[in-house]
């Protein structure tokens, strides 16, 4: 492991031979796929020498297969039962086929797409970001939509990898006060990589709930952009587990672009065995009397790895930003690992900035009390893992909660 | 009740303990038969929480020497859980807030524990809520209490009163009681008492540990317990504590200092 990442040159091998095994640019994404893989071609690998990358070795990539997966046997729409549209998303057939749009959801016509399509991920400061860039390489669809004004409705969003590369690209506009309840699942069942890139702009008084639940396993990656544009008295409700994944990087990249929008992040990443979950989030308010309310929660087991990062800028125009970021860290194993580090740049004066990180093992005085009352010792310890997940679990809309059965997570103890 | 031929539920034997390097308890002896009721009192510091810690397994305390047999069998090798489920409760001095976990599924899956160790059939969640209302007119708790995370945000005498909710549910034979009555208000005071006094049958037994004769006057104690630098000095009726609520614990120097000279 160590002695290919000292080696450049194996490291970038496994790239080369990717991209020159992708079909040619095709479809209305085929420009975006070019410059994506012109990007692949320039820009190195992340490694751990990049501060951005310290903690997170991105090796276990070059194991996986990552020819593009076949399609799913079943493409397109799921059902919908009353106000809700579920939709199968598998990178290749069209997941709005067959499908009936409910009113005020439209689907983003190409002169919209051509303009929309980046924008958000530019004003977020991320578009050549290397997860981006390789999502941008292969991607050849993206589903696009247009939330019409004062419109509600509550999306699902299905994806379920069998085995190789799963580009997965997403574009939502909301319009003024239109209402998007987003409940996305993640599914990886065999080994490979899915990459994901989400852009959403949300008009003024526009809201988004998403709750993302990407369950992998260890011979699985998700590299995850969630980048969101937020103009003023909107609300974004962000919140997302991941667990069982060999590596998950995630990055919640917010703009209030002109401040006075309401941010709710919350954060939940569950390690085990030799798995790596890193979240890098970035929020940046562009104008005064934004708020931002963000909780990270992750737990290490065995030799897992949890970092987290949590950037806030607050520049000269954000003036009475009131911001609040927490991290809390469940400590299971001493040989696991966890890295956290809030990255608050304040600029301006008249702001509420607080953040704050604990890390933690399960308390012995709350296991024994459990003890004292009949209760085994692991039905206690799952008890008190439960309880610590649960403060973000209950903030994920009820569908995306019922995707997580906290009790059959095993993390593995290796 | 005192009745010589009453069987023994609980038997200490000359117990040691330390806590860390530090040793607390230095030869404990006491023996409890079924229906009876003692009191352990003693200055801060003696060991009585130590003791009752130490009989209900918490992994701070080594047991350095003596024996505890809890009807015959060695109750120092069993694990918490496995003490609790065979009929021995300890009421926390301190109960513990666990923010996340519901009160009333923590009663439940410990009530279960205990049912399954006597053989009776697991409670669902419908069974489980019509036995605990029945339980919570015990100590006269608002239900409201069981919706919230364990002990979270309760005040002194809610978390006692949880504390004596438990032990309705859980059923015990050997109650050990660490100052169930500090915090408590005087009413609550007599509910409590009240609720500990019908739990009590002619087979369970109770140990309270107190330092007021208050609760005594409500739960009359057949035998009464000074503990001191780790140990019980003397054991009396209930007119000790009526003679401790007096004379108050200068006497115990002395009787120390004695015995260490009988040492030395
Ligand atoms: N975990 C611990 N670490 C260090 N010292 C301890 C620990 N637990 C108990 N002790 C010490 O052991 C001694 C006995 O404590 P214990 O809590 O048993 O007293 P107590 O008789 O219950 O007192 P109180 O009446 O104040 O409740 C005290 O000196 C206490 O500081
Ligand atoms: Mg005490």
């Amino acid at each position: 492991m160590t002695a290919s990442l000292s080696a450049p040159t194996s490291r970038t091998a496994w790239l080369e031979r990717w991209l020159s095994q992708l079909p040619a640019p095709s479809g209305p994404l085929a420009a975006v796929q070019e410059r994506g893989r012109e990007a692949l071609a320039q820009q190195p690998v992340p490694s751990s020498r990049q501060e951005e990358w310290r903690f997170t070795d991105l090796s276990l990539l070059q194991d996986l297969p990552l020819a593009q997966a076949a399609a799913a046997p079943s493409g397109g729409a799921m059902s919908s039962e009353a106000g809700v549209l579920r939709l199968q998303l598998d990178g290749r057939t069209d997941p709005l086929a067959g499908v009936e749009l409910p009113a005020g959801l439209q689907v983003l016509s190409d002169s919209e797409l051509a303009q929309g399509l980046g924008h958000t991920l530019a004003a977020t400061g991320c578009e050549h970001h290397w997860p981006v860039e390789l999502n941008h390489a292969s991607a050849g669809r993206v589903l696009a939509l247009r939330l019409a004004s004062r419109s509600k409705l509550k999306l699902e969003l299905h994806s379920t990898a069998q085995s190789g590369l799963l580009p997965l690209r997403l574009l939502l506009i909301l319009e003024e006060k239109a209402e998007l309840e987003l409940c996305q699942k993640i599914v990886a069942q065999g080994s490979g990589l899915i990459s994901l890139v989400l852009e959403a702009h949300l008009a003024r008084s526009a809201r988004l709930q998403h709750g993302l639940v990407a369950s992998g396993q260890a011979d699985a990656a998700l590299l995850a952009h969630l980048a969101i544009e937020q103009e003023p008295e909107s609300h974004l409700a962000l919140s997302s587990v991941t667990v069982g994944w060999g590596l998950a990087r995630l990055e919640p990249r917010l703009v209030q672009v002109d401040g006075q929008a309401s941010s709710t992040l919350r954060g939940l990443q569950l390690v085990g065995g030799r798995q790596i979950a890193d979240t890098h989030s970035h929020v940046s308010f562009a104008g005064p009397e934004g708020q931002l309310d963000q909780l990270h929660k992750a737990v290490a087991a065995g030799h897992g790895r949890s970092v987290f990062n949590g950037a806030v800028q607050v520049p000269r125009a954000a003036q009475r930003t009131n911001a609040a970021q927490l991290s809390r860290n469940l400590l299971l194993s001493d040989r696991a690992r966890i890295d956290t580090k809030p990255e608050l740049e304040i600029v301006a004066d008249d702001v509420k900035c607080a953040h704050g990180a604990t890390v933690s093992s399960l308390q012995t005085d709350e296991l024994f009390y459990l003890q004292s009352r009949g209760i085994d010792s692991d039905q206690a310890a799952g008890l008190l893992k439960r309880a610590f997940c649960e403060e973000v679990l209950r903030d994920l809309p009820p569908a995306a909660r019922a995707w997580c059965p906290i009790e059959q997570w095993q993390l593995e103890d290796a | 009740m005192i009745r010589p031929d009453a069987p023994v539920l609980l038997e200490i034997r000359d117990l040691h303990a330390r806590v860390e390097a530090k040793e607390i308890l230095k030869g404990v002896n006491l023996t409890i038969r079924a229906g009876e009721v003692h009191a352990v009192m003693g200055r801060n510091g003696s060991g009585k929480s130590t003791l009752s810690k130490v009989l209900a397994g918490h992994p701070a305390y080594t047991v350095t020497g003596g024996t505890v047999h809890y009807r015959g069998e060695n109750l120092l090798e069993l694990d918490p859980e496995q003490r609790a489920r065979i009929g021995v409760f300890l009421g926390f001095q301190y109960p513990v807030e666990i923010p996340g976990v519901s009160n009333l599924e923590f009663l439940r899956v410990a009530t279960n524990a205990r049912r399954a160790q006597k053989g009776e059939e697991e409670l669902d969640t419908f069974a489980f809520e019509d036995l605990v209302r029945d339980r919570l007119k015990v100590v006269q708790m608002d239900p409201a209490f069981l919706d919230r995370s364990v002990n979270e945000g309760f005040s002194g005498g809610e978390k006692k009163r949880n504390e004596i909710l438990q032990m309705a549910l859980l059923d015990p034979l050997v109650a050990i009681l660490d100052e169930t009555d500090s915090g408590l208000d005087i009413d609550a005071l007599r509910i409590v008492a009240g609720g500990v006094n019908q739990l009590a049958t002619p087979d369970n037994a109770t140990l309270l540990i107190t330092h007021y004769q208050r609760l005594l006057d409500a739960i009359t104690p057949d035998y009464v317990h000074v503990m001191a630098a780790g140990r019980i000095l003397r054991t009396g009726g209930k007119e000790l504590a009526l003679e401790l609520e007096e004379r108050g614990y200068d006497w115990v120097d002395q009787e120390l200092a004695a015995l260490a000279g009988e040492v030395a």
